[in-house]
């Protein structure tokens, strides 16, 4: 179909349906544990404007987080319609972990998410912290078990092959924590963590602009500075330690990362910027800063690592995604560590509320995490390929004997619908955002019996306000 | 063997897939009877009976589907490509249906659009669901691990029968869940609606009955033949006394006992297949032993699942219960 062959397509669409999926979970981790935040502070200092943000973005959660659910329950049949070889080898080795995922994680979420979302009232506000608390713990777990099994797949251990060619489990301990796991999770959850004090802050930034005394919207941005001073730069430790370990175990991504076709003795530059083309092996216009490249990966001056032409043309990656989604990580990993300095900057000064030009730089940077988060899951996947488990099953051994006419086709449902429905999800979060916190929120009017906005009755102040748009 | 790791693990997925039937059948049965409730405020109140519980209702699907892949890699394989297309319906009409549950609150003018996808969503996947339940039933080609057959193999007269047969009952069980969980008008309506629907689940399923012993000799033999035809036997007393039950709670107005005799007819109909299937899980050549994963794989997850099941049955439990009672209208917890 449309010149693809079915593997080609079964690929896109495990990238597309991924990748949307991601977004939602990124934001839902952070998020839950925010709202969690809030309840506990909200009990502990009785102060009601806990609440009232708790109740602001605990509609907005409810969005995303169903958008979440829908597009995960794809991923998880997804392995079997479309690469059911590859489901039928890992089965016995990854199938656990998912199944543990579901039975400590998303059983935990769901089952505590109808209390928090509207049971406050019923249960009482400590057991609606513990609700929350639950849903907030589930969303974690889920992260510590997909990420044990995204880890495997890169750095397999602790198993063995069967007769049969399936992949069997010798040890579980090793295979759980596989090498890259601890990296991989600490800098996805920090990740998550990351992202939504973005948003949140870009929300409360926005409603500054328009009246800086607005007390809502002052907590987000406090929220939020404080956040990513305290994270970016755990983040970026994180990501350098990432980094070292996957040169120990995945050098022939490490080198796609970083640009590099040929293996230098005596010192290794950083390439910052450049175009590497796989056809002719070398960078394009390469800016280089001599010996960095060494001591970033080796920490010293001087020593050397694998350039790409140590390794077989077949099994290298696309050098050119790879090195550029890397670099937009990277670089955004380094923006939000400078926005979080200039909000210290101006905390210290006394101004962070009425500093326009530094709210207007949040609200910029407000969807950058997501763009971040996309930028290293695509270093990760694409950089892992040719292989779906690395160095033992390859990608084109791992489909089934599909038809590029079903594949193709549910690919293009999958985009309609998921552009159609997770636009409109997007709009619904937006308008959301754009809601005065501190307006029509009579701490009893967003109280537990009509739970916030999503009663009837808010919808329609909501729909009143729509004119005006 | 037979009280094996394979066995057992056999036990718990088809309990998974059967709680599954039951809480997103009734749920499903709401989107499915929602043009037919016709005023606003009562399809406000038909999705706030949902609202708090559907998530994790659905997520026994995610646990059939989970478990699968760990416990029995081979079936889920042959089993998603075999039936491609079906899958991909239902999991598309999951999004439409799953999105409208916040999406509906958020407009006004666009409110008739998530109407329209709640019941479209929910009725795809009613649907999809009844179809790939027939093709398995009906077998599915393997050769060398692989699914051996077409695209479309799934598409017959008895899957597009079962499927039928499956809406119309999640319609039955979402009219009963209505009468548990509501007063006033909207109960009246469940009330008709119940009547009514409970004619089409005999026919469908009386049809679908009598079809499959003739599908594959194997069925035949294991119902007409002792000592399994003790079943044939117990199995349609039951069948009565449920539905003994189901009319006179009907006629009596006794608004708990409609819904639980529907979920005592789905149980039975479900034990019916597994008689049908076993050993089998893809007839009519994959057995439960031939699919399972090795038996280090099973009691890892085993002794998590020994645990866990049983925590999750408990707060599932205590989330019912705390939005226990008739869902008044206005109320809106939603
Ligand atoms: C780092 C986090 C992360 C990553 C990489 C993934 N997910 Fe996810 N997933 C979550 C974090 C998450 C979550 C935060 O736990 C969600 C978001 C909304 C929710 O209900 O839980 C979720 C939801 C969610 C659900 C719905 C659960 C429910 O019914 O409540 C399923 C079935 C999956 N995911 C499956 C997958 C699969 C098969 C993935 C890989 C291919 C995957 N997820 C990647
Ligand atoms: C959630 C963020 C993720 C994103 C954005 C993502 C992205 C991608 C992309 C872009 C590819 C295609 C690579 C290529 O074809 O060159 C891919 C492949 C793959 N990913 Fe991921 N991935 C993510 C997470 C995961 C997770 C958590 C798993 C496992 C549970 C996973 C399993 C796979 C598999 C099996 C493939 C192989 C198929 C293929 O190569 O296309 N991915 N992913
Ligand atoms: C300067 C800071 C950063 C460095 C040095 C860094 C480094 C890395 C490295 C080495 C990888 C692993 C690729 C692989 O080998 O598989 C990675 C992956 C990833 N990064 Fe970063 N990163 C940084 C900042 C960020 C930021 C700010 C975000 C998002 C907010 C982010 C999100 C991710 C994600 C989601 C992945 C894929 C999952 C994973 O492998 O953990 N990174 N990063």
């Amino acid at each position: 179909m449309f010149g693809f062959d079915a593997i080609e397509l079964a690929r896109m669409q495990f990238a597309f349906t991924v990748s949307a999926h991601i977004t939602f979970p990124a934001f839902s981790i952070g998020l839950a544990s925010f709202l969690a935040v809030l309840n506990g502070l909200h009990l502990l200092t009785k102060n009601e404007i806990y609440l009232q943000v708790f109740n602001y973005w605990k509609t907005i959660f409810a969005v995303v987080f169903g958008m979440g659910v829908v597009s995960g329950i794809v991923m998880s049949y997804q392995f079997g319609t479309n690469w059911p070889i590859f489901a039928d080898k890992t089965g016995p080795i990854l199938g656990p972990l998912l199944g543990y995922e579901v039975m400590s994680a998303f059983f935990l979420e769901a089952g505590f998410l109808g209390v928090m979302l509207f049971g406050r009232e019923r249960v009482g506000p400590r057991l609606h912290l513990f609700a929350t608390s639950m849903v907030a713990l589930g969303t974690l777990m889920s992260a510590t078990w997909i990420l044990s099994v995204n880890s495997w797949m890169q750095t397999p251990a602790g198993y063995s092959i069967n007769e049969v060619g399936q992949f069997v489990p010798e040890n579980w301990f090793e295979i759980v924590f596989n090498p890259s796991f601890p990296y991989r999770l600490v800098h996805m959850v920090l990740a998550a963590f990351l992202t939504t004090a973005l948003a949140i802050g870009a929300v409360g930034a926005w409603h500054l602009l328009k009246d800086s005394t607005n007390k809502p919207a002052r907590l987000m941005f406090s929220m939020t500075m404080w956040m990513l001073i305290t994270v970016a730069p755990l983040q970026i430790l994180a990501g350098d330690e990432h980094g070292i370990n996957t040169l120990e175990y995945q050098p022939a991504k490490i080198a796609a990362m970083e640009g590099h076709y040929e293996t230098e003795e005596g010192g290794t530059p950083l390439i910052i910027f450049g175009f590497p083309n796989d056809e002719t092996e070398r960078v394009d216009y390469a800016v280089k800063i001599p010996y960095l490249g060494s001591l970033i990966l080796t920490r010293s001056l001087t020593g050397s690592f694998a350039g790409l032409k140590e390794f077989p043309k077949e099994d290298r990656s696309p050098a050119l995604i790879v090195f550029w989604t890397f670099r937009i990580m990277v670089a955004i990993g380094f923006g939000m560590l400078g926005l979080g300095m200039w909000g210290v900057f101006k905390r210290w000064r006394g101004s962070m509320y009425e500093s326009r030009w530094l709210q207007k730089a949040s609200i910029l940077m407000g969807p950058m995490g997501f763009v971040a988060v996309l930028a290293g899951w695509v270093t990760t996947e694409v950089g892992r390929q040719p292989w779906t488990v690395y160095g033992l099953l390859r990608t084109v051994d791992s489909a089934g004997p599909l038809e590029a006419s079903a594949v193709g086709a549910s690919l293009l449902v999958f985009i309609v619908v998921y552009f159609t429905l997770f636009g409109a999800g997007t709009v619904y979060v937006l308008r959301l955002m754009g809601q005065n916190p501190d307006e029509g929120n009579d701490i009893h009017d967003l109280g537990p019996t009509r739970a916030a906005g999503i009663t009837p009755g808010l919808a329609k102040n909501l729909s009143n306000e729509e004119p005006k748009k | 063997m037979i009280f094996d790791l394979a066995f057992i693990w056999a036990g718990v997925i088809a309990f998974s897939v059967l709680t599954y039937v039951i809480l997103d059948g009734f749920d499903l049965g709401i989107g499915i009877l929602f043009p037919f409730l016709r005023k606003k405020e009562d399809k406000d109140l038909a999705m706030n009976t949902v609202a708090p519980v559907w998530d994790g209702n659905e997520t026994w699907l995610v646990l059939g589907g989970g478990g699968l892949y760990a416990v029995f890699p081979l079936a889920y394989g042959v089993v998603l490509t075999a039936l491609y297309v079906p899958m991909i319906a239902m999991l598309i009409g999951l999004i439409f249906r799953g999105v409208a549950f916040e999406f509906r609150w958020r407009t006004e003018k666009g409110q008739y659009l998530w109407d329209w996808s709640f019941f479209g969503g929910s009725i795809m996947a009613a649907f999809a669901q009844g179809v790939a339940l027939g093709a398995l039933v009906q077998g599915i080609e393997i050769s060398d691990r692989l699914y051996a057959g077409g695209n479309f193999d799934w598409l017959t007269p008895f899957s597009m029968l079962t499927g039928v047969a499956v809406v119309v009952g999640y319609a039955l069980m979402g009219s009963t869940w209505l009468i548990l969980k509501t007063t006033g008008a909207v109960r009246d309506l469940a009330y008709r609606f119940s009547w009514r629907l409970s004619f089409g689940v005999w026919l469908t399923l009386g049809l679908v009955t009598a079809i499959t012993p003739f599908l594959n000799p194997e069925y035949f033999t294991r119902w007409f033949t002792w000592p399994t035809i003790l079943f044939s036997v117990i199995m349609p007393i039951l069948l009565l006394f449920a539905s003994y039950m189901f009319y006179s709670g009907l006629k009596s107005r006794n608004d708990l006992t409609p819904f639980l005799a529907t979920l005592v007819l789905f149980t039975l109909g479900f034990i019916g297949i597994g008689i049908s299937f076993y050993p089998y899980i893809v007839p009519p050549t994959l057995t439960i032993w031939q699919a399972a994963a090795p038996d280090s794989s099973l009691a890892f997850i085993g002794w998590g699942a020994l645990f866990l099941i049983p925590t999750i049955l408990t707060y599932s439990a205590y989330s019912y219960w705390v939005f226990r009672g008739k869902v008044e209208p206005g109320e809106g917890y939603h």
